[in-house]
C-alpha cells in the first residue's frame, strides 16, 4: 500500500513537474518554431504548431542582413568579462564577511542588495554622462564595468551564502598549518567552494547575456551585443515575427546550449546547503 | 642608388595610403526596422563605393527605444549618431531647441522644390529644414471590395463618417469572424491617440485652444470619442484596447475586417499576396469627414537629420542627400521595383507613370497627404503644429496617458465621459506644470 502510494504520487510529482518545465519552457519552443515560419503562417489564425513548410529562410536573412558573430562576440566579452572580473572582486570581499564577520557585515550586505532595488533607469542619465565623459560610451570596456557593478551584489550575496557553509575550522587549521591570506583562499577556501562558485559564474554569465537596459542605453553600432540585436527586428510597422524569432533564436542558442551541458552545476549550486 | 630611391617611393606610397585609410569617416545611422530602412540599409554599399572615404554604421532599433536613445543621445550631447531617424513629431522640437543641423545648404540638385509642401512644411521651423524626408505617410481607408459589394453599398473616393459607420454595420459578420472595422485601440501617443486626434480633427476637435487651454471634455471631443467607441463596441473585433497597427495588419491580413483606417504604408502589405489572404480585394479611400472641412487623416514622415553633436556634419549630410534623392528612388526602381521605392516625400514621384502603374495606391497616398495641413491641422485655429499629435515636449507623456484613459473606457472600464473628464484634468495639470 504504502509502495502504491508513493508510486502514486512520484506519477503525479513528474507530471506536475513536466507540466511546469513544459509551461516555462512553451514561449521559448513557440519562438524557436516561429522562425522556421513564413511571415504569413507565423500569424496564421488558429495558430499551426507543427504541420507547416519548415523554412530556413529567416535565418537566411538575418544573416544576410546582419553581422550576427559581432554581436555574438561582443556578446561574449561583454558578459564573460563582467563575470569574471566580478568574481575576482567579489571572492574577497565574500570571504571577509564570511570568515571575519565584523559589526556592520549585515548591514553592508544588506546595503549592498539595496543597491539592486532602485529601478535602473533612475541611474541612466548620471552613467551616460560619466560614459560621455570617460569615453566609454559604445565601448565593450563600459558594459564590462557596469555589468560587474550591477551584478556584484547578486555575486557577493551568492558567494556568502557558499562561503558561510564552508566550517572556519578548516580555515583555521590551513592557518596552523601555515598558510597566508592567499594560499588560504586560493588553495582552501576556492577547490571547496567550487560548485558554488561555478554556479555563481553561470548565473552571472547568464544574466549578464541577457540584460538588455543597460546593453541598449550604452551601445551604438561598435559594442552592441545580442540583445541589441534581437532589438534591430522588432517592427512597429510590419509583421516580421517570423525573422524577429529567428534572430532571437541564434541570440539565445549560445545561452541554451550553456545551460543545457551545465545544468548539473546550475542546479547543485543552486540547491547548495539547501538541504540540512 | 636606384634601390633607395624605389624604398622612399614605396614608403611615401604606404604613407599616403595608409594616410587615406585613417581619413575614413564613419558615419554611425540610428534607424528603425521598416521596410524602407531596411532596404536603405541593403543599398548602402553603392554609396559607400561612390565615395570611398565614408564608412557606414548602422544602429537599428525599436521604434520607441529609438527615440529614446537618440533623444538620451542629443540632449546629453553623447556624439554617439551622426544621422538619426527621427518622425515628424520630433523635428520642431530639436530644431527649435538647436540640436539639429540646418540642412538648408543641400545643393540644388537635390531639389526641395520637389518635396511634398506638406511635407516639407512639417520638417521646417522658422524657414529652415532641420530634416530630410525619406519616406512620408498619412492614413486612409483600406476596405474589402468583396464585402462592399456584398453589402450592397458603393464607397465614395472620399467617404464621411456616417458612410463608415454605415459600411461597418453591413459588412459585420461575427458568426463567420468578421468585423465591420479594425481600428487602433492600444493606448499610447503614437498608437490611438494618433488615430484618434487625426479622427477628433474632423470633428472639429482640437488638443488645446489659442490660449493653450485644453478641450478635451468639450461637445467636439466627446462626439468623435462617442463616434469611435460606437463603432468599435458594435462593429470592431473584440479585445480592440489592444490593438495597434501590428494586431489590425495581422486582422485585416486574414480577412477579419472589412475596414481598416490606418496608415498608407500599410498598403502595400495588405495587397502583397505572400503575406495577404485579401491581397486580390482591396480598395482605397480617403480617411472620412464630417462635412467640416477637414478629413481624419495624419500626416508623418521618417526622416533623416544631423544632430548637432556630430563630429561628421558633411560627411552625415552626404549620405542624406544620397538616400533622400531622385536618384536613389531611381535605384531602387532598378534594383527591387517602383512598387518598392519609399513614397510619400517627393512630387516627382506621383508624376512617374512607372510607379503609378507599380502602386495602385499612389494617388490615395497623395491626396491623403496633401488633405493634411500640419500648420492648420483643425478646424478652428490652434497654437500649435501637428496633425495627429501636438509639437510640444510635453504631448507624448500627456497623450500617452489620454491614451490610456481612452482605452481603459474601450475596454468597457468607464464610460467616455469619464475618461475625458480625467483626460481634461491630466491635461490641464501637466500643462499648467509646464508652464503654460
Amino acid at each position: 500500500m504504502a509502495r502504491s502510494v508513493t508510486t502514486q504520487r512520484k506519477i503525479i510529482n513528474t507530471a506536475v513537474a513536466w507540466t511546469v518545465g513544459l509551461l516555462i519552457f512553451f514561449p521559448i519552443l513557440w519562438t524557436i518554431l516561429t522562425s522556421f515560419k513564413t511571415e504569413a503562417t507565423a500569424i496564421a489564425d488558429p495558430p499551426v504548431f507543427l504541420a507547416f513548410d519548415w523554412t530556413l529562410e529567416n535565418y537566411a536573412t538575418v544573416l544576410e542582413r546582419s553581422d550576427y558573430m559581432r554581436f555574438l562576440w561582443n556578446s561574449v566579452i561583454i558578459a564573460g568579462g563582467s563575470t569574471l572580473l566580478g568574481i575576482i572582486i567579489a571572492v574577497p570581499a565574500a570571504w571577509s564577511m564570511a570568515f571575519v564577520p565584523g559589526p556592520r557585515t549585515k548591514d553592508i550586505l544588506l546595503w549592498m542588495l539595496s543597491t539592486k532595488m532602485l529601478p535602473a533607469v533612475g541611474v541612466l542619465y548620471p552613467i551616460y554622462l560619466i560614459f560621455i565623459k570617460l569615453g566609454l560610451l559604445d565601448t565593450r570596456t563600459g558594459l564590462v564595468l557596469v555589468l560587474m557593478l550591477m551584478n556584484l551584489p547578486i555575486i557577493v550575496w551568492m558567494l556568502y551564502t557558499y562561503f558561510r557553509e564552508i566550517p572556519v575550522e578548516i580555515l583555521e587549521a590551513a592557518r596552523m598549518d601555515g598558510a597566508g591570506l592567499k594560499e588560504e583562499i586560493l588553495y582552501v577556501l576556492t577547490p571547496m567552494a567550487i560548485p558554488g562558485i561555478a554556479s555563481t559564474l553561470l548565473l552571472n554569465f547568464i544574466l549578464a547575456w541577457n540584460e538588455a537596459f543597460w546593453t541598449l542605453n550604452l551601445t551604438a553600432a561598435k559594442a552592441a551585443p545580442l540583445t541589441a540585436f534581437i532589438a534591430s527586428y522588432s517592427s512597429p510597422e510590419g509583421l516580421f515575427y517570423a525573422k524577429l524569432s529567428a534572430a532571437s533564436t541564434m541570440a539565445i542558442a549560445p545561452i541554451l546550449i550553456l545551460g543545457w551541458f551545465s545544468q548539473k552545476q546550475l542546479v547543485s549550486g543552486l540547491t547548495f546547503g539547501a538541504v540540512k | 642608388m636606384t634601390r633607395i630611391k624605389s624604398f622612399h617611393a614605396a614608403t611615401a606610397m604606404a604613407l599616403v595610403v595608409a594616410s587615406g585609410a585613417f581619413a575614413d569617416t564613419t558615419v554611425t545611422i540610428a534607424t528603425v526596422n521598416n521596410g524602407d530602412m531596411i532596404r536603405m540599409q541593403r543599398l548602402a554599399p553603392e554609396f559607400e563605393a561612390q565615395n570611398p572615404d565614408i564608412r557606414l554604421e548602422w544602429v537599428t532599433l525599436e521604434e520607441n527605444v529609438l527615440r529614446q536613445r537618440v533623444t538620451q543621445d542629443i540632449a546629453a550631447n553623447g556624439g554617439q549618431f551622426d544621422v538619426m531617424t527621427i518622425g515628424t513629431y520630433e523635428v520642431p522640437i530639436w530644431g527649435q531647441q538647436g540640436w539639429l543641423v540646418s540642412l538648408d545648404d543641400m545643393p540644388e540638385v537635390w531639389d526641395a522644390d520637389d518635396l511634398l509642401p506638406a511635407i516639407r512644411d512639417g520638417l521646417t521651423i522658422d524657414g529652415a529644414l532641420y530634416a530630410a524626408p525619406f519616406y512620408g505617410e498619412s492614413s486612409m481607408v483600406m476596405y474589402r471590395t468583396d464585402l462592399m459589394e456584398k453589402a450592397g453599398l458603393e464607397i465614395p473616393d472620399a467617404p464621411s463618417w456616417d458612410f463608415i459607420k454605415q459600411a461597418a454595420a453591413a459588412m459585420t459578420d461575427t458568426d463567420n469572424g468578421t468585423y465591420g472595422i479594425c481600428l487602433r485601440g492600444k493606448a499610447g501617443w503614437g498608437e490611438n491617440m494618433a488615430f484618434l486626434t487625426a479622427m477628433a480633427n474632423s470633428f472639429g476637435a482640437r488638443w488645446f485652444d489659442e490660449d493653450w487651454q485644453p478641450e478635451l471634455n468639450g461637445p467636439e471631443w466627446t462626439a468623435a470619442v462617442n463616434f469611435y467607441m460606437d463603432l468599435m463596441t458594435q462593429h470592431g473585433p473584440p479585445g480592440a484596447s489592444t490593438n495597434g497597427f501590428n494586431e489590425n495588419l495581422s486582422l485585416f491580413q486574414q480577412g477579419k475586417c472589412g475596414m481598416w483606417i490606418d496608415a498608407t504604408v500599410a498598403a502595400s502589405f495588405v495587397t502583397d499576396p505572400d503575406d495577404s489572404t485579401v491581397a486580390d480585394t482591396v480598395g482605397f479611400a480617403l480617411a472620412p469627414d464630417t462635412g467640416l472641412g477637414r478629413r481624419g487623416n495624419w500626416l508623418w514622415a521618417w526622416s533623416l537629420a544631423v544632430p548637432a553633436g556630430s563630429d561628421a556634419t558633411q560627411e552625415a549630410k552626404t549620405f542624406i542627400q544620397w538616400a533622400t534623392s531622385k536618384d536613389y528612388t531611381a535605384l531602387v526602381a532598378a534594383k527591387e521595383g517602383w512598387a518598392n521605392v519609399p513614397p510619400g516625400t517627393r512630387s516627382s514621384l506621383y508624376e512617374n507613370p512607372e510607379y503609378q502603374a507599380a502602386a495602385p495606391w499612389a494617388d490615395m497616398t497623395l491626396n491623403s497627404i496633401n488633405a493634411a495641413d500640419p500648420t492648420d491641422p483643425s478646424v478652428k485655429p490652434v497654437p500649435y503644429t501637428g496633425v495627429q499629435f501636438v509639437a510640444i515636449p510635453e504631448f507624448a507623456g500627456i497623450a500617452t496617458q489620454v491614451g490610456q484613459e481612452i482605452s481603459a473606457a474601450l475596454a468597457g472600464q468607464q464610460s467616455v465621459k469619464e475618461a475625458l473628464d480625467k483626460a481634461q484634468a491630466l491635461t490641464l495639470d501637466e500643462m499648467e506644470a509646464a508652464g503654460y
